[in-house]
């Protein structure tokens, strides 16, 4: 038996030891995702006990260094264990933009006390944090942004707005852009870290189409943050935003941005109904959901390959580009013909036969995929000029 | 394993990519085209296929081959895509090996030494009328004497007409059966068809060819099965071939965006362009992607693995196809003349495309093994 084999064996073990069975049912509603967090309240016993158990055994983040809450896996280890919950259906035991976003740029930019001070409490879910990039006249053009922190020697006073700030009104600490010098374009932006209880702190959450409020205004009116609080360097925090887009289009790319990876028809052809000869019993549909299952299967694959290539080096540092701009085209078609597929039961918006209306609510969603964390178009822009060496682009 | 190539498979592009570059780029397939080549292929060319193990490189070792796998024979079939090149690769070692080595017996020990030495050509007599359904075949052999007695008609059969043995697929009393055809039995009859990527196949009649028992390619009735790895290997090769085909184009294409000049710009410069030769990447790399993926699955002799030559084939299939008409359409009037290549790439795509299945016929069958 290889080393790797014995890993799964053993990964295997612990998982059937320690995944409480009703954290291997499918999410059905939002409360069953654990986001961690000081005011966090667990849905029940079981989705506390997986959260502890694996931020003990650094399974939250299991390829971050045993330091700072993770548990030093491989890249081929922790494609195992991904497999491996899989197979058993495991919920994901903490969601977190501190992982996801937060902790890979102190990795890469954080000094060694940042680092154990900040990324252990993420690891075990017990800090929330948000991102505060986006402002009202800074979208696709993040760089203008004018949040301004006024330096007072030994701490900045931040004024501004900020919007689109997932969960701010949940969060406990954000991880924010900052202007810092206003004659800099790039090298005049400072990325802060401020708890979201400080003075001067407000957030308002944002309805959209969707009826739902993932998203918020963030205001700062005269916030005090010290001067220790910032990653990077100085009026540098352009470099760490650019490699966390980056790192967020990853994310997207490993497993987010295609949605639910199954093939659609089948799961229709259920409620539909099938012909004489086994096929959903309406063509046309049959036919766009199939090409979509083709899709679906194919960028499965893509992901795999990106991800086998990214975490060796083999990627090119602006593929995940492509991934969030095909992911996220491909999610926002998937529901297009959940709709289609649900006809007039999908348009039902608070019944509870259709939870809530959950169908349109989450096609409204997914409209957003194409927009956050970089539009589709600057997508293409960046694939034009980094990966295809276009001119002027 | 990975999805992308170890180093032993990055070194085998590495000898492969240069030698097609150099012996068979598009100039080649140019001149047997024009010097109204009656073969298809070079037979010079496949003498040098041959000194680098490439015909073989499917074939068990125990029959003289190298025992390789299709992520491997991918690699050469995405430089032939590339290129161009008319070779019988795909038919002969990658969809005739995969028959005869899951066959075995008699004909596998027969012919598979002989592909891997290079002298033999084998072509594949599967489908019957202008579309690709190996469900619904009517080639028949009956039993006569000691042996069969083989009736029907086959088309689209690639180097039909100079092909050493075919193996046809027809019907039996229990089911289907693969026979392997010499090209000199009595009653079979080749009619060779131009076609509009300049390659040639056969539309073949079985006239009471007499064969002996032991012309049956595995068991008699229980063909299926091998037909099975045939098609699925031919069809992932034949994907494998259109990521080279729609990879040359793009590139090809891309080059030229950046070079042509209009209202005093590059014309790379336009973002109406940008943007759709920026898709085009993506398309092109998942389906790079979802190919590796059908011939990993293959090589591991997975379960899954139907289910995703077929996605394979169908995505190859759709992004080849966008990247061949991105290529005429931004190349402008010069796409549309035959001095430049970009044309080319769009008839070999037409034809690869609609081999062993097109995009729709995949598509159902994905549907199909999805339940619905």
């Amino acid at each position: 038996m290889s080393d790797l084999d014995a890993f799964r064996a053993e990964v295997r073990a612990w998982l059937e030891a320690n995944c409480p069975p009703e954290m291997r049912e499918p999410i059905r509603d939002e409360d069953d995702v654990c986001w961690g967090g000081r005011n966090f309240k667990f849905k029940n016993a079981a989705q506390k006990q997986w959260l502890d158990a694996c931020a003990a055994k650094g399974y939250t983040v299991p390829d971050w260094p045993k330091p700072y809450g993770g548990a030093g896996l491989t890249a081929e280890q922790t494609k195992i264990l991904k497999q491996e919950m899989k197979r058993i259906k495991a919920r994901s035991p903490l969601d977190s933009f501190g992982i996801w976003m937060l902790g890979p740029a102190l990795l890469q930019f954080g000094t060694e006390e940042q680092k154990v001070q900040y990324l252990n409490p993420i690891a075990r879910g017990e800090i929330r944090w948000c991102q505060g990039y986006s402002e009202p006249g800074s979208g696709s053009d993040l760089v203008s942004l004018q949040t301004f922190g006024e330096d007072k020697g030994d701490h900045w006073v931040v004024n501004g707005s900020k919007i689109w700030t997932s969960y701010a009104d949940k969060a406990d600490w954000i991880f924010c852009l900052v202007r810092t010098d206003k004659a800099n374009k790039y090298q005049g932006i400072t990325f802060m870290l401020f708890d979201m209880e400080s003075k001067g702190v407000t957030t308002k959450p944002i309805l959209l189409i969707s009826g739902n409020s993932p998203f918020c205004e963030t205001f700062f009116d005269d916030v005090e943050v010290p001067k220790t609080q910032y990653v990077g360097e100085i009026n540098r925090g352009w470099d760490v935003a650019k490699y966390l887009l980056g790192h967020e289009r990853e994310m997207i790319s490993g497993g987010g941005a295609g949605g639910d990876m199954v093939s659609i028809g089948g799961a229709f052809a259920k409620a539909f109904g099938k012909n004489a000869a086994g096929e959903l019993d309406d063509p046309i549909l049959r036919a766009e959901m199939a090409a979509f299952d083709v899709d679906v299967f194919a960028y499965r694959a893509m992901g795999e390959r990106f991800m086998d290539m990214w975490k060796t080096g083999r990627a090119h540092p602006a593929s995940s580009n492509m991934m969030k701009y095909v992911g996220t085209e491909l999610n926002k078609r998937r529901h297009e013909l959940v709709m289609s597929g649900g006809g007039s039961d999908a348009l039902e918006w608070d019944s509870e036969a259709t939870k809530g209306g959950a169908r349109p609510r989450a096609w409204l969603r997914t409209k957003a995929n194409s927009i956050e964390g970089g539009t589709s178009e600057v997508m293409l822009n960046v694939i034009a000029k980094r990966i295809l060496d276009l001119p002027g682009a | 394993m990975p999805l992308y190539h170890n180093d032993d498979q990055a070194m085998l592009k590495d000898s492969v990519a240069p030698f097609m570059t150099e012996q068979a780029p598009v100039s080649h397939l140019r001149k047997l085209r024009d010097g109204a080549d009656a073969t298809g292929f070079s037979r010079d060319l496949w003498v040098q296929f041959t000194e680098m193990g490439l015909p073989g490189m499917l074939v068990p070792e125990a029959h003289g081959g190298l025992g390789m796998g299709h992520m491997e024979a991918g690699i050469v079939l995405e430089e032939i895509g590339r290129n161009l090149t008319p070779s019988p690769f795909l038919a002969t070692s990658v969809g005739a090996v995969a028959a005869l080595a899951k066959a075995g017996g008699t004909q596998a020990g027969r012919w598979l030494p002989a592909i891997a030495s290079g002298e033999a050509i084998v072509a594949l007599a599967i489908d019957e009328g202008a579309k690709h359904r190996p469900d619904r075949i009517a080639t028949t052999a009956t039993r006569a004497g000691n042996g069969f007695r083989l009736d029907g008609r086959k088309s689209f059969v690639l180097h039909g007409h100079v092909a050493d043995m075919s193996i046809v697929a027809a019907r039996t009393d229990g089911g289907i059966t693969l026979f392997a055809v010499p090209r000199d039995a009595k009653g079979v009859t080749a009619d060779p068809r131009r076609l509009v990527d300049s390659s040639l196949a056969s539309h073949v009649t079985f006239d009471g060819v007499e064969l002996d028992a032991d012309a049956v390619i595995g068991e008699v009735d229980a063909g299926g099965d091998i037909l099975d790895a045939l098609l699925a290997a031919t069809r992932t090769g034949a994907a494998a071939e259109m990521v080279g085909v729609g990879q040359g184009a793009m590139d090809m294409t891309v080059t030229y965006l950046k070079e042509r000049k209009q209202f005093g710009k590059l014309i790379g410069e336009f973002q109406g362009l940008q943007h759709r030769a920026a898709h085009l990447y993506g398309e092109m790399e998942v389906a790079r992607a979802t190919v590796m993926k059908a011939q990993q699955l293959l090589d591991e002799g997975s379960e899954g693995a139907k289910l995703m030559v077929s996605v394979a084939k169908a995505k190859a299939g759709r992004a080849a196809n966008l990247a061949v008409r991105e290529g005429v359409q931004m190349h402008g009037g010069i796409g549309m003349t035959d001095e430049y290549d970009i044309g080319l790439y769009m008839k070999r795509d037409r034809a690869l495309a609609e081999y062993m299945g097109d995009v729709h016929y995949h598509i159902d069958q994905v549907a199909r093994m999805n339940g619905y």
